[in-house]
């Protein structure tokens, strides 16, 4: 009865108890894993498109997850609903996901204003609603989500920690045209760069995150460019751009890779035929299960910001056999959110901290 | 004489039962879905849960009626789904800073469907490939109003769709209401008759001295106006516009009508059965979410859903006399 999801007075008189209960028993409630009994409560995720593997991957992190935390008498169920990139049946799903009585819900949106009224009427019912991977406009959710200025930042600090500041060339390698993300990721890389003044941003081309147009792209602008000393990549360019400097027959510059399978089979290739040394980071589907563990904790009472930033998947030299070892054959890199990994990243969010890294496996 | 009366008031008799068949079809579906759901969870039937179950039915409750008013005529609208995004677009940029302008706006637009409407008859142009290059039409202006999804629905219009009216939940007496108003302008008044001879019979109506343009001019701009009306609604259940918003309307809406009992061949429309068909509709999705289907069958379960429902409409309409 006290779960009720329709009374919100219940709720917030329950979140309270909890919070205080909490606050007897440990001296710094806020930081670490908040351990408020959540093993009545069910968390659902709704999905606005399942329709490729990137999608699948996401899905199938999520219930392993959600499983093992029923398992575990964290919670007390859970469900995935997706809808077909239609907004207003994924709205629709949110109405019934609260009349079902969630406690809480994680929502990848199939667009960023839409479901802001189905939105808002969950948090009415006093339903815990986490937005990841994309930008919901509605206040009263959390939001999950990568920072694209920190993409750009890692990509340039490498760089920076192999070359030097000297003048370099630069050459960067975009998404697809009019594509938000890809917009804000470029914002980052300009942003970032204006903090390296020697390094000449001297070319860009459009490489849709396809090896195949990343290569004739790069081939295509190749000749009218001096020697390059990097390349900045959006994730799924690099083996083409290596492919397309191989093919011109020039140095292999730092080309930043993005977890695909191909490019760090390249970089293990060319790491042991003549030590070859780069740098790569990504996205993961498993963002899931950070918006499902940071869903968990605000209901077990630990206090989170509205925004929660995660942290890229950053593969470095003496990692890369372990991690390469982990995809599949023309994946991508993806790794387990454990519930301590993410109570150690809303810590890091409250604290303005450097973000945890996801370590690498065994 | 007396023969002439009784043999036309057995007409009329029968008639009213495959009226009363033709919803009996969407309807039991409704309940028996409802049913399905309030056995699951109990706490949906409230209030609440039923405002909640239905919220998302109004606009496409209009989209389809929208819809019905063309296949009444004879023809299809497939720029349904894209003129309701354009029209979300439209109400959360300028509906509450310029009211004037958005009306304006939406009078402009109803009349750009009407002179396509006219455009079909005049020319004898297939609807179908008319309405389908509109629809890239109505997403192009969309998408240049509102390059990404944004703005936001005027307040008073977010409050009238939160609005709790006593006895029943606002979309219950909304459809209601559409329900009746459709039932005695399109199958009572004699008016109505008009119109669906528009689209069943056209020469005889003509030959009684009517003017088919117009009449179809008429109907036209009419569907402008309720898919305009559920594109506002929309808007005030989104709090903001997207051109993509209701792509699915169009065909959502052809399914509705013809689960009401409407058919292709022009004519024959029931709005009482568009309104419950829409109903039908909306509810299936609901349905394999209260059932927890796995995410993977979904889109193909609600498929499936959609087909059984229609091919028991279509079973029965061949056993009807």
């Amino acid at each position: 009865m006290n779960d009720h999801p329709f009374n919100r007075p219940t709720a917030l008189g329950l979140a309270l108890c909890a919070s205080l209960t909490l606050g007897v028993a440990a001296s710094n409630a806020d930081d670490g894993i908040a351990k408020g009994d959540t093993s009545g409560k069910t968390i659902a995720f709704s999905n606005s498109y399942a329709g490729n593997s990137f999608r699948q991957v996401m899905i199938k992190s999520f219930e392993s997850m959600a499983a093992q935390a029923v398992k575990d008498k964290l919670i007390a169920g859970s469900a995935v609903v997706s809808s077909n990139n239609s907004v207003t049946e994924q709205a629709a799903q949110i109405q019934n996901l609260i009349l079902q009585g969630y406690s809480a819900i994680i929502v990848l949106a199939g667009s960023d204003t839409a479901l802001n009224g189905a939105i808002k009427d969950a948090c009415n019912a006093g339903i815990v609603v986490v937005a990841f991977a994309s930008g919901v406009t509605e206040k009263c959710a959390y939001v999950v989500d990568y920072n694209l200025d920190s993409y750009a930042k890692a990509e340039l600090d490498f760089v920076a920690s192999k070359l030097g500041e000297k003048p370099l060339n630069i050459l960067e390698i975009r998404g697809i045209a009019g594509d938000g993300f890809e917009r804000r990721l470029h914002e980052g890389v300009e942003k970032m760069l204006k903090q390296h003044p020697a390094y000449k941003p001297v070319g860009q081309v459009y490489g849709q995150w396809t090896a195949t147009v990343a290569q004739k792209e790069v081939a295509g602008i190749l000749p009218s460019l001096p020697s390059i000393d990097a390349v900045l990549t959006q994730g799924g360019d690099g083996y083409g751009a290596a492919q397309a400097f191989k093919a011109a027959g020039r140095k292999l510059p730092i080309i930043i890779m993005g977890n695909r399978e191909d490019e760090l089979a390249l970089w293990k290739q060319e790491r042991d035929a003549n030590g070859y040394e780069t740098f790569s980071l990504g996205a993961t589907p498993s963002v899931s299960q950070v918006a499902f563990w940071v869903a968990q904790q605000i209901l077990a009472g630990k206090t989170v910001p509205k925004f929660v930033e995660v942290p890229l998947l950053q593969i470095y030299q003496p990692d890369l056999d372990a991690w390469l070892k982990t995809v599949p054959k023309g994946g991508v890199v993806n790794a387990e959110y454990p519930q301590d990994l993410v109570a150690k990243i809303i810590d890091a969010n409250v604290d303005k901290q450097p973000l945890p890294s996801v370590s690498a496996p065994k | 004489m007396s023969d002439a009366a009784r043999w036309s008031g057995l007409r009329a008799g029968r008639q009213r039962l495959r009226d009363a068949a033709d919803i009996a079809l969407p309807a039991t579906a409704l309940v028996v879905m409802l049913a399905v759901i309030f056995w699951i969870r109990p706490a949906a039937m409230s209030y609440f849960g039923f405002s909640l179950l239905f919220k998302l039915s109004t606009p496409l409750m209009f989209a389809a009626l929208a819809q019905m008013l063309v296949i009444m005529l004879g023809d299809i609208d497939l720029s349904n789904g894209a003129f309701v995004g354009l029209v979300t677009c439209i109400s959360a940029l300028y509906l509450g800073p310029q009211p004037m302008l958005a009306v304006a706006l939406f009078l402009l637009a109803i009349a750009a469907y009407a002179g396509f409407g006219l455009l079909i008859h005049v020319r004898q142009l297939p609807s179908i490939i008319v309405t389908l290059g509109l629809s890239f039409v109505w997403l192009g202006c969309g998408v240049t109003l509102l390059p990404g999804p944004g703005g936001t629905a005027p307040d008073w219009l977010i409050g009238f769709m939160n609005w709790r009216p006593p006895l029943m939940p606002l979309p219950i007496w909304l459809a209601i209401l559409a329900a009746l108003a459709g039932h005695f302008v399109i199958s009572r008044s004699s008016y109505g008759a008009v119109l669906r001879g528009a689209g069943g019979n056209p020469r005889t109506l003509q030959r009684a001295g009517w003017s088919i343009a117009a009449v179809k001019t008429g109907v036209y701009a009419a569907a402008g106006a309720l898919a305009c009306l559920a594109g506002v609604l929309l808007t005030g259940l989104t709090t903001s516009g997207d051109p993509n918003v209701a792509p699915a309307y169009t065909l959502l809406g052809v399914g509705a009508v013809i689960l009401g009992g409407g058919s292709f061949s022009g004519g024959f429309v029931s709005p009482i059965g568009t309104v419950i068909g829409a109903l039908t509709l909306s509810i299936a999705g609901s349905l394999l979410s209260f059932v927890q289907v796995p995410p993977t069958w979904q889109i193909g379960a609600q498929g499936v859903i959609l087909f059984l429902v229609l091919a028991g409409r279509v079973l029965l309409s061949e056993k009807a006399p």
